[in-house]
């Protein structure tokens, strides 16, 4: 079953008097439990079309669903509350508020949650040791390694414990050692959570740890890279 | 309060900077308790003046004197209640600069129309019974540090004595306090008695007469019918209600509380500008982690919201600590003038405004960068920051 259904989505940008087509009536169906990586040149819409299904960003047509919810005519403010239940965010730059610390910034998802501290601290807590680090939850992004940052970004994603994870470059930032633990930690929460994994990357490496790779060139979307 | 370690974080993003911001709304609500006692040290004259109290002044100057025989005239008139005569004495206490006022009365009438002076029983004895005696404000005993018992000379440049001297000599029977928040304390009251037996001129002359109506509506007809009485007369009259009285000696040196008004208006303008700038600074720095919290789910509300209570919370703590400041400083260390200024406190209205004002600085000064973040596009606020 498709958990992500994207049908005739298009994107387009006025860039002054010019119309940027980035994507073009492009249809796709993500299913659950998947973990799929997407790839393409710079500008050929990876980046664009995840904030599509992420809800961050509208589309010029097209339907988005997901999870049986249509989202891509949904209200701003239902929207805002669709994405804290159902989407976790993993940016290329981990986006940490710099002087919160790792659990604090780890917490963030739930503040919008009617939890209790003490089980907000449990759930932070749980989340953190998921990504390994509870060593280091009293710790500012500054003080922790870039992939250290970025574990600590998929902690936050998944503390609600959202169904779809997207993730931006997740490994753009890091060496190929701290990339593959990131890549390790995602293949595990794809596996073994059954989170449905949406990872834009540039990476082939990291691409191949995907269970299937779709490419866009252009605004249109393909199972092989263009020639 | 689960958001607060979200707004102490931002805040302490940039100690030196929310230090100096707060400093900078401390030191302007400090300057605006200061300013709005001496406002009132100005014009609280106006504000106390009876609403049942006349004064009676020659036509036209005070400087001419008036008969007294006017004063059995005034208390046969239909309205009138009491009436008392007082005189401008115009003394200073050893240097000019010294200078501070001086009013010989009949006692036991002015105590009666001036109910706000508050003078313990024993030290109202006091004075009543020693006709060389004098009362002082609290104002002027705290400015020359007198004690009740001391003998103190004046030396008034108007009034020369049987003696051939300048100098008159009164014993402090007593010290007042004032009864009714404003009411001036820095000036000496003694007795017409001693005043008028001790001058070598003006026999028969008073400077004015203070009359208390028996209606406040009736204050109106009371003065034109006080006024017709004497008209045509060498010594006619004008006769106004006190508080206009008031106010017209102040209108001599310049609209005080306009003046005030705009140093006042400047400093929170300029405060404004300064709050606002920090916290439009601060929101846009974190325009993308802004963006990132609205991703994470947080409504555009809350994010205003969080704003809003960092502008209000640098508001309300420089702000609020700043009135706080002034008003111990006002309380405690009392007038900067050493007694000069006839009484110095804040008012309550002038309080309640520096709250408001507080208050309006926090909404104004946040209002920009909320609406900033409320305006926000995502992908373009991620964008800008990577």
């Amino acid at each position: 079953m498709a958990l992500v259904e994207v049908k005739k989505l298009s994107k387009e940008y006025k860039r002054g008097v010019e119309t940027v087509h980035v994507l073009r009536d492009l249809d796709a169906a993500i299913p659950e439990g998947d973990f799929l990586a997407l790839m393409g040149p710079s500008g050929s819409g990876k980046s664009t079309l995840l904030n599509l299904i992420g809800g961050i960003d509208k589309p010029s047509s097209g339907t988005i669903d997901v999870g049986g919810q249509r989202i891509d005519n949904m209200p701003e403010r239902k929207l805002t509350q669709w994405r804290a239940q159902h989407v976790g965010f993993v940016f290329q730059l981990y986006h940490l508020m710099p002087m919160l610390t790792a659990a604090r910034n780890v917490e963030l998802p739930l503040l919008l949650t009617g939890l209790s501290r003490s089980e907000r601290k449990q759930r932070v807590a749980a989340a953190l040791a998921l990504v390994g680090l509870s060593d280091r939850a009293g710790h500012k992004p500054k003080e922790l390694s870039g992939g250290q940052e970025q574990r600590v970004g998929i902690a936050r994603a998944i503390v609600s414990d959202p169904s779809l994870l997207l993730c931006d470059e997740p490994t753009g930032d890091l060496d190929r050692k701290a990339g593959d633990e990131i890549l390790d930690l995602l293949d595990g929460l794809n596996k073994e959570h059954n989170k449905t994994v949406v990872m834009v990357t540039h990476d082939p490496h990291a691409a191949a740890r995907a269970k299937r790779t779709l490419y866009l060139n252009d605004g249109l979307l393909g199972t092989e890279p263009e020639a | 309060m689960k958001y607060l370690p979200l707004v102490l974080s931002s805040l302490s993003r940039k100690k030196l900077r929310t230090l100096f911001t707060l400093l900078s709304i401390f030191i302007a609500f400090l300057l605006f308790g200061y300013l709005a006692a001496i406002k009132a040290a100005f014009t609280s004259g106006v504000e106390v003046a009876g609403v049942d109290r006349l004064i009676m002044t020659d036509k036209i100057t005070i400087i001419n004197l008036l008969p007294y025989a006017y004063k059995n005239r005034i208390l046969a008139t239909e309205g009138v209640d009491a009436a008392v005569q007082s005189t401008w004495f115009g003394g200073y206490y050893q240097q000019p600069r010294n200078t501070f006022a001086q009013f010989p009365v009949v006692a036991e009438e002015y105590l009666e129309i001036y109910p706000e002076i508050v003078l313990p029983d024993e030290q109202r004895r006091a004075w009543l019974e020693d006709r060389g005696s004098a009362i002082i404000g609290r104002a002027l005993a705290t400015r020359f540090d007198w004690q009740v018992g001391d003998r103190v000379p004046i030396l008034s440049p108007l009034w020369r004595n049987k003696d051939g001297k300048n100098i008159w000599e009164f014993d402090i029977a007593g010290i007042f306090d004032a009864g009714k928040e404003g009411f001036d304390t820095s000036g000496m009251l003694f007795h017409h008695e001693f005043f008028r037996q001790g001058r070598a001129f003006g026999e028969g002359l008073v400077g004015w007469y203070i009359i208390r109506v028996t209606d406040p509506d009736q204050s109106e007809d009371v003065a034109r019918r006080l006024d017709g009485q004497f008209a045509n007369s060498s010594n006619e009259t004008r006769t106004v209600p006190e508080k206009a009285f008031m106010q017209g000696f102040l209108n001599q040196i310049g609209n005080i509380g306009a003046i005030f008004s705009a140093i006042i208006g400047v400093v929170v303008f300029t405060l404004l500008l300064i709050t606002g700038n920090t916290v439009a600074q601060s929101v846009r720095e974190r325009t993308s982690e802004l963006a990132v919290m609205s991703i994470l789910g947080f409504s555009r509300l809350r994010l205003l919201s969080l704003v809003f209570i960092e502008s209000f919370f640098l508001a309300i703590v420089g702000g609020g600590l700043g009135l706080l400041v002034a008003q111990l400083l006002v309380e405690s260390g009392g007038d900067p003038t050493n007694g000069f200024l006839p009484a110095f406190f804040i008012p309550g209205e002038a309080l309640w405004a520096g709250v408001f004002l507080v208050l309006g600085v926090g909404l104004i000064s946040g209002a920009f960068p909320a609406s900033r973040a409320l305006r926000m596009q995502h992908v373009d606020a991620l964008r800008r920051a990577a």
